[in-house]
């Protein structure tokens, strides 16, 4: 699992260019499923073929944050506006990539006072002598250059929102022998600019329920905004986001399914953030949703830190709610 | 492309822009680009939300490729929302319009065109030791020059919208100075494209309402037209001007038509991007990225439609973009017209559906 996570986060996938995360996944999960496609936006749908059963949805997101490239100046200094909710302040001095393998360094314009700082304050060094020596191009896009690693169970890295969540869904499709449900693995692009993926392809698959696999915030560091989800103590179940109050029979399948699977679980309420599931529902006349979170700190920062045992907690969590469900 | 065809597309444009949409009224649009497409507009559609909707079929080798275009009817402008006591208008924004451009500025009231003018007090009085800020929306009302609440009711009604009162114009070499660039140049530049011949494409046009107040029109439209491949035609941002960094020019005026890669709303398809591109660099069609990657367009809206739609823009730079006088190169017109035009073509001949991502994997 460890591994898995490893080659996932270690892939390249900013939000509308997930071709590299979306080829690592089908490898991955080629072997355990009966189908696999991908869409005209590049959502890729793998599926278990189980007769007639309620067709059940499991959305992770694919995409990362990253800098896309807006200017080049003369010295080989490069502007970029950010993919996705990418705060400026933590940027200075950290690392980017770019495809092709150049290594890209954040920095800052001199300012009087911090709070000037801005994107637009910052820029990218190549390392370049001038414009002709910066091997980039207007609308390249870099994401964070971090290898992941671990401290006892935690798991540190750039990308585990959502690659932990890409994760766990390869690993349900490899643990799952039997279900009574026609089970779709949809891993989606876009979801930091806006859930744009999920939306297209619930409305080509048409689930009878769904539950989206995320990261989520937690409320265990100092002076952290209060929130009831800590770091290891199982995945959370969430009640509701700002994208979805979560259906209730969805909910309780899934707390069901956790005590099935002896997995201790958290309840998430989450003030701000939203996740697929929230456009899942609201498709077509409406698909009854949820979410199974993976409680994660210091999201979209190079360095988010997810437990281990959270994760594979989630995984037996779905295992057992496809196990036993027929559809809310 | 000639003189002729640009003294041609000069007038189209003056046309369109001096027509009055703002978003939600977008008729007096329609009907002008009825008349401009003539015979083409015969078995155009109107949908419920005022969209025209016009279908060409170029039969070709094997099944023809659906490509919706679409270029946004309405603009942006103000809806007066009260008739107060001294016969002044109180008034809302509809779509994006920056408070600062308004005080002193003529405008043209509902459909009979009454003439008003917007008053900022503020702006004259010569006592205010400080520097005024932008102004407040609740500062601002349209004279009408009626002195009652009674009289103004007489030529004026709430809901009514209000629109810049400017009438397009040449203007340096090559340039036209109009209100409403955004987006009838993107309209004429979707009527001339109707004009041509794209063997092996079913093209099917959306001149689309309520873009300015949130990709709406478009939505609904994309779902009708169910395309396979989708191209927003804009009008977009130019900032070249002096005393702006480089880097933050977005576009630059005669440079050629925009290609977005992302903005609010949209990721441009990479393979479109790189057709559009390849087809600029072999006929020798100047063309540049849009530098930003705020705002958003029809594109959006059609991105998202049912399963997917792959989808990029190409606009028209045009400065001073949502306010009174806009400029645009008559030349940049031009170029994107060519360049949709070969595009819609090679789409054709090749068969390209843009989905070398999809299919089986
Ligand atoms: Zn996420
Ligand atoms: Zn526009």
């Amino acid at each position: 699992m460890k591994e898995l996570i490893a080659r996932l986060t270690q892939s390249y996938g900013p939000s509308g260019q997930e071709g590299e995360v979306r080829r690592r996944i089908a490898e991955e999960i080629r072997p355990h499923v009966d189908g696999l496609r991908t869409d005209a936006l590049g959502n890729l749908i793998a599926w278990k073929d189980a007769g007639k059963g309620p067709r059940v949805m499991l959305a992770a997101h694919m995409d990362e944050l990253g800098l896309m490239v807006t200017h080049i100046d003369e010295q080989g200094f490069v502007r970029y506006a950010p993919v996705g909710g990418l705060g400026h302040l933590g940027l200075p001095g950290q690392r980017v990539i770019f495809p092709g393998g150049r290594i890209g360094v954040v920095a800052a314009e001199r300012v009087e006072d911090v709070k000037e700082l801005k994107h637009e304050k910052l820029y990218i060094d190549l390392g370049a002598a001038d414009r002709a020596g910066a091997p980039v191009a207007v609308g390249d896009v870099a994401v964070f250059h971090r290898p992941l690693e671990t401290a006892g169970t935690r798991l540190i890295g750039k990308a585990l929102d959502d690659r932990v969540g890409c994760a766990v869904l390869v690993e349900v499709a490899r643990r799952l022998t039997s279900s009574a449900v026609r089970a779709y693995f949809v891993f989606t692009v876009q979801e930091e600019l806006g859930l744009r993926g999920a939306r297209t392809s619930a409305y080509g698959i048409e689930p009878d329920l769904a539950v989206a696999v995320d990261v989520t915030a937690t409320g265990d560091t100092p002076k952290a905004a209060v929130m009831e989800v800590s770091l290891g103590k199982g995945p959370a179940v969430k009640v509701k986001d700002s994208s979805l109050i979560c259906h209730p029979e969805v909910r309780q399948a899934l707390e069901e399914a956790a005590a099935t699977a002896a997995v201790p679980f958290q309840r998430e309420v989450l003030e701000r953030g939203g996740t697929d599931a929230g456009v899942i529902a609201l498709t077509r006349t409406g698909v009854p949703s949820g979410v199974v979170s993976i409680p994660t700190r210091y999201l979209h920062t190079p360095s988010e830190m997810a437990d281990l045992a959270d994760v594979e907690g989630a995984v037996r969590v779905l295992l057992a709610f496809l196990s036993r469900s027929t559809g809310a | 492309m000639g003189v002729g065809n640009h003294e041609h597309l000069r007038r189209l444009l003056s046309r369109l822009s001096d027509a009055r949409g703002v978003s939600g009224d977008e008729r007096e649009v329609r009907a002008v680009l009825r008349e401009e497409l003539g015979e083409l507009a015969e078995g155009a559609k109107v949908d419920a939300l005022g969209n025209l909707l016009v279908t060409r079929r170029f039969p070709g080798k094997g099944t023809p490729v659906r490509v919706m275009l679409a270029a946004h009817m309405d603009e942006v402008g103000l809806m007066v929302t009260h008739l107060d006591k001294s016969g002044r208008l109180r008034f809302a924004p509809v779509g994006g319009i920056d408070l600062r451009i308004l005080p002193a500025l003529p405008v043209l009231v509902g459909p009979d065109r009454v003439p008003g003018v917007i008053g900022l007090e503020t702006v004259y009085r010569e006592d205010t030791a400080e520097q005024p800020g932008p102004p407040r929306l609740r500062d601002l009302t349209i004279d009408i020059g009626c002195p009652s609440r009674e009289e103004a009711g007489r030529w004026v009604k709430v809901g009514d919208r209000v629109t810049f009162a400017t009438a397009a114009r040449e203007f340096g070499d090559g340039l036209v100075l109009a209100k409403a660039l955004d987006n009838r140049a993107g309209c004429a530049v979707l009527v001339e494209l109707l004009k041509g011949n794209y063997p092996g494409v079913e093209l099917a046009a959306a001149f689309t309402v309520q873009e300015e107040v949130g990709l709406r029109g478009a939505r609904v439209a994309a779902h009708a037209l169910a395309p396979d491949v989708g191209l927003a035609l804009e009008g977009t941002v130019c900032a070249d001007l002096p005393g702006v960094d480089e880097a933050s020019h977005v576009t630059r005026l005669g440079a050629g038509p925009a290609l977005s890669l992302m903005d609010a709303a949209s990721v441009a398809n990479r393979s479109m991007v790189e057709v559009l591109t390849d087809t600029a660099r072999h006929l020798g069609i100047p063309y540049q990225f849009r530098r930003f990657a705020a705002g958003g367009n029809d594109a959006g809206a059609i991105s998202l439609a049912l399963e997917g739609v792959p989808t990029a823009s190409v606009s028209v730079p045009c400065r001073y973009i949502h306010g009174p006088a806009a400029v645009a190169a008559i030349e940049d017109v031009a170029a994107a017209i060519r360049l949709v035009s070969a595009f819609l073509c090679r789409v054709g001949d090749e068969g390209l559906r843009f989905r070398d991502e999809g299919g089986a994997t």
